[in-house]
């Protein structure tokens, strides 16, 4: 278990300083000017030379690399060139919008998903089987964009039930925020549901015919402990790690539908940012993204370990 | 799946380095028709096959049979329903729908096809090589497939887009970095597999040496893998070019694109739910098609990967 | 037929038949059993022998209702007088387990990885016995003991790719008599595990036999595991039962050419098996031919085409068990049958088929 966690750990501190290469690289790969570039498009003599004093750029590029990493690592992304205000402060006002979509969206996958999974393996070759199939293509191969379009057509147009657009925190206002959450949480969900059903019912087709299943059924188990406690059980391993490579879609769904609910989350902040080029914006929020999600890769395996004894007690025979 | 699949779609037999133009692994004057049979049988791939194709000539074939310039405006029949002069109805502008769906499939299939190329030809030297060179090169190339697992798609094209502009070559690149990874895990595992079979080993007992192979061995061998990963990319493709146009990302307005249309119909979805609805049924439909067809291929192909 | 010890089974198979739905387009149905009949006494250990695919080992799923739903199942499974087949999943759930249970051959797979050895052998308890977790953990323990494993307060909470193949086997004996049942069926439980924990394992059956009166149907191949702890024999060819008698019978005098031929595959230097070599004839080192597929039932004896003493007769009429002529065995209450027209004497040498041994 040490030996494992400390080899992830290292992987994961190594992947972090790739990373931070790739987005330093990046801004100064920027033509012109970096500093101005930072600084925002109307600024004074002496706002660029503060910048240059503060990321190091009349130094070399070791120097400047050094510099950026002290100040990222001390909580200073720099300053947003739209607002005037520490990155930070915008990405830690949107955070809260987009964790909320992030959390409720995975729980319906994960209930969802695995709940159809389930089914459509323990009723293979029936209708509920060929339904849930047939209904999780359908998710992979309807952008969420459009099914977003869709779902406020009939249930924000057509049919007012929902709210379209805005956010309410939910500290205000509990039930307005759900309300307005809900069809966000769908387009975002949906998509990630179908993945894990399909995951689930193939690891679960696989679990079903293990020869532990066949000792449980000989144990004289119910069918729910036989198909929850060991067929499930064992094939959360799998669907856990596909939940962790699904994180990245997560993300990038969550900007979207931002975009489309205008929900000021992390998401808007980032292409707003683009379009008003705000340099040190992008580069506070792609470089705190990175990091979140590997932290949150990292996290997962940790979760996969605690599943699968077998990880967590160092391996098989 | 029928046994027959199994015999004739996997057997690579030390028969079979085949040339670089043909799918190795089965006699040479077998494998088309055996392969197009099977696959015919697969009436869900065959169905998503047919429907990739015309999908792809309708893209090729974008100014021939559009019924109208995409990109004229005629305000006196702007939001116009769907009817006989326009079987989809118009745009905003007054655009006939049809010719900008057949041209925004075009600019979907050019994404597609140069995202996949460009994540091939990053993902192929890499994975081969460290699948090869396991004990050195190994550790170093999954360092670089975590540094890019580490930005999301989205988040490297915001990257990009705010370095370089937002275009659709910027979309393009972005996503093609983002299929590397995959490329990349599937190359290996296929590198590691072939390259502990006998006629490997043959071939480097008699001295080919490392470059010969890995392309002249290896390669074509791994060859019905990597297909079914490009069948499998291109939906991925066309949805990430939509999704970037959509957010404005990639194909630049006026040109036409099925995430523009869809972007430039959200004021009027109230009033005009059909600019909506066609250019996304149009993504779906042809997403759709590509997974059948990317699944039926690697039943058929890859009955290894169909368990997976 | 054998239904001498019937008064006293507590297990009592009658006629059973298994047989699988052929493949589309194939040859038709697979019959993997057809018309077996056994009983086992408490405390008695039943040896079901034959080579792989011989159907043993669908006998032990049939008997315990596990076969999947493609299979067919004829005849009778009665256990303590109550009938199992045909009996519904909620019946069979009540009495696995609890009344009657199974061990299987792989341990390494047959024991779920992620579960603890103690929830796993806890589990039965709690379905049957309604204990509380920390009872069954208690109980656990115990039974861990008692299948003799080490320090089983550790072990309780360990998983299995902590344990090595012997001690899995073990537990699997743990979860199997955790209920006191009547019936255990283990199907081939050694063969999985190297020679040298093969008899520890087999120690711990007997020893449960002993102590717990356990009526025990032991599938194998290993005729040396037969030797050492079964009563009975039973040796089955291509899903049916050729021969049937007390263990010491069978060695002595194999009465079926088959079982000749299966003692006389296992090369033993000294001891019983040697000293009945003695004078005979041809030795069969192997048994020539190939298992044949079992696609159809013929009327005939299905061990024919291999069988160096066939004539007519094996070929067109099916030979059923019965007691051949000769010396009674030792064991007057369980008699020797055999499925063969020409049953080898205490020589080895065939009989002359007789017309009263015709039905």
């Amino acid at each position: 278990m040490t030996r494992y966690l400390l080899r992830r750990l290292g992987q994961s501190a190594l992947t972090l300083v790739m990373v931070s290469i790739v987005v330093f690289a990046g801004v100064r790969a920027m033509p012109g000017d970096t500093a101005r570039a930072l600084a925002g498009e109307e600024t004074t003599p002496e706002a660029l030379d503060a910048i240059r004093r503060q990321y190091g750029l009349d130094q070399n590029i070791a120097v400047q690399y050094a510099r950026y990493v002290e100040n990222a690592v001390s909580g200073d992304l720099g300053t947003s060139a739209r607002t005037g205000l520490p990155v930070t402060d915008g990405i830690f006002d949107a955070l809260p919008v987009t964790l909320e979509l992030a959390f409720l969206s995975l729980l319906l996958a994960v209930v969802v998903g695995i709940g159809a999974g389930v089914i459509a393996a323990v009723r293979r070759g029936r209708p509920a089987e060929w339904i849930a199939n047939t209904v999780a293509l359908l998710g992979l191969s309807v952008p969420n964009f459009w099914l977003g379009i869709l779902l406020i057509l009939a249930f924000a147009i057509a049919v007012p039930v929902f709210a379209a657009s805005g956010f309410v925190p939910f500290g205000d206002d509990p039930l307005e925020n759900l309300r307005r959450m809900v069809l966000p949480v769908v387009v975002l969900g949906s998509g990630l549901a179908a993945v894990v059903m399909r995951q689930t019912r193939a690891a679960m087709l696989e679990s079903l015919s293990a020869d532990y299943v066949r000792t449980a059924r000989a144990k004289g188990l119910l069918p729910h402990q036989v198909v929850g406690g060991h067929a499930l059980r064992n094939s959360l391993v799998t669907v856990v790690t596909v939940l962790g490579l699904q994180l990245g879609h997560l993300i990038s769904g969550a900007v979207v539908t931002e975009q489309i609910f205008v929900l000021p989350g992390f998401g808007k902040l980032m292409i707003d940012a683009v379009f008003t080029r705000d340099y040190a914006m992008v580069q506070g929020v792609v470089l705190f993204t990175a990091t979140g999600y590997i932290l949150v890769n990292l996290a997962v395996d940790l979760l996969y370990s605690v599943i699968d004894p077998r990880i967590r007690l160092g391996g098989a025979q | 799946m029928s046994t027959d699949a199994v015999h004739s779609g996997t057997a690579r037999g030390p028969a079979g380095p085949g040339g670089p133009e043909d799918i190795p692994g089965t006699a040479p004057g077998r494998r088309r028709p055996g392969l197009l049979r099977r696959l015919r049988r697969n009436r869900l791939a065959f169905t998503g096959a047919v429907i990739a194709a015309l999908f792809v000539l309708a893209a090729l074939a974008a100014p021939l049979i559009s019924p109208y310039d995409p990109a004229r405006a005629d305000f006196g029949s702007a939001l116009a329903p769907p009817g006989w002069s326009h079987w989809l109805g118009t745009d905003d502008l007054g655009r006939d729908q049809l010719s900008r769906v057949i041209h925004g499939a075009r600019a979907s299939m050019q994404v597609g096809v140069l995202a996949v190329a460009l994540a091939f030809l990053a993902g192929v030297p890499l994975g081969l090589i460290a699948g090869y060179y396991e004990r050195f090169a190994d550790p170093l190339v999954s360092r670089i497939t975590d540094t890019l697992l580490a930005f999301p798609f989205l988040v490297l094209a915001v990257g990009l887009a705010a370095v370089l502009g937002p275009s659709l070559l910027n979309a393009t690149v972005a996503i093609g970095v983002s299929l590397v990874p995959q490329v990349i895990r599937v190359t290996r595992a296929e590198t590691l597999r072939l390259k502990h079979l006998d006629y490997v080993g043959a071939a480097v007992a008699s001295g080919g040496g490392d470059g010969v192979v890995l392309v002249r061995h290896i390669l074509p061998n791994a060859a019905s893998a990597l297909l079914v990963q490009a069948t499998v990319g291109v939906p991925t493709a066309i949805i990430g070019e939509a999704l970037l146009s959509f957010l404005g990302l990639g194909v630049q307005p006026p040109d036409p694109s099925l995430g523009v249309m869809l972007s430039s119909a959200q004021p009027y979805i109230a009033a005009a739910p059909w600019t909506a609805v066609f250019p996304g049924l149009a993504i779906v439909v042809a997403t759709l098609a590509f997974n059948l067809f990317g699944d039926g291929l690697r039943d058929v192909l890859d009955p290894r990967g169909a368990t997976r | 037929m054998n239904d001498t010890a019937g008064s006293t089974a507590v297990l009592r198979v009658r006629d059973l038949s298994v047989s699988f739905r052929g493949e589309e387009g194939g040859d038709g149905d697979v019959h993997a059993v057809d018309g077996l009949s056994f009983d086992v006494a408490p405390g008695e250990v039943l040896a079901v022998v034959g080579e792989s695919g011989c159907g043993k080992s669908v006998t032990s799923l049939a008997v315990m209702g596990l076969l999947p739903p493609t299979a067919r199942v004829g005849g009778s499974v009665a256990l303590r007088g109550r009938e199992l087949a045909g009996a519904d999943e909620k019946e069979l759930r009540s009495v696995r387990g609890r009344e009657m249970s199974m061990v299987f051959q792989e341990p390494m797979t047959s024991l779920n990885p992620v579960l603890t050895v103690g929830r796993q052998i806890g589990e039965v308890l709690r379905r049957h016995q309604g204990l509380g977790r920390r009872e069954a953990r208690q109980r656990s323990a115990e039974l861990l003991e008692t299948v003799g494993i080490p320090d089983p307060g550790r072990r309780v909470d360990e998983y299995p790719h902590q344990l090595s193949g012997g001690m899995r086997q073990r537990v699997m004996l743990a979860v199997a008599v955790a209920c006191d049942p009547a019936v255990l069926i283990a199907d081939e439980p050694t063969t999985a595990l190297d020679v040298t924990v093969q008899a520890g394992v087999l120690d711990v059956l007997g020893a449960l036999r002993e102590r717990l009166g356990t009526a025990i149907v032991l599938i194998t191949h290993d005729l040396g595991v037969v030797a050492h702890t079964a009563d009975r024999v039973l040796v089955m060819y291509a899903g049916r039962a050729v021969e049937h008698a007390p263990v010491e019978d069978l060695f002595a005098t194999p009465r079926h050419p088959y079982t000749r031929g299966l003692l006389d595959a296992v090369p033993r230097p000294g001891g019983r098996a040697a000293a009945l070599a003695e004078g005979r004839r041809p030795r069969l080192r192997e048994i020539p031919g190939l298992v044949p597929g079992l696609e159809t039932q013929p009327d005939r004896c299905t061990f024919a085409p291999r069988c160096a003493h066939a004539d007519g007769l094996c070929t067109s009429r099916r030979p059923l068990l019965q007691a051949p002529a000769g010396p009674v065995g030792e064991r007057p209450d369980a008699p020797h049958t055999a499925a063969c027209w020409h049953p080898l004497d205490v020589t080895g040498a065939p009989a002359e088929a007789t017309e009263e041994a015709a039905p």
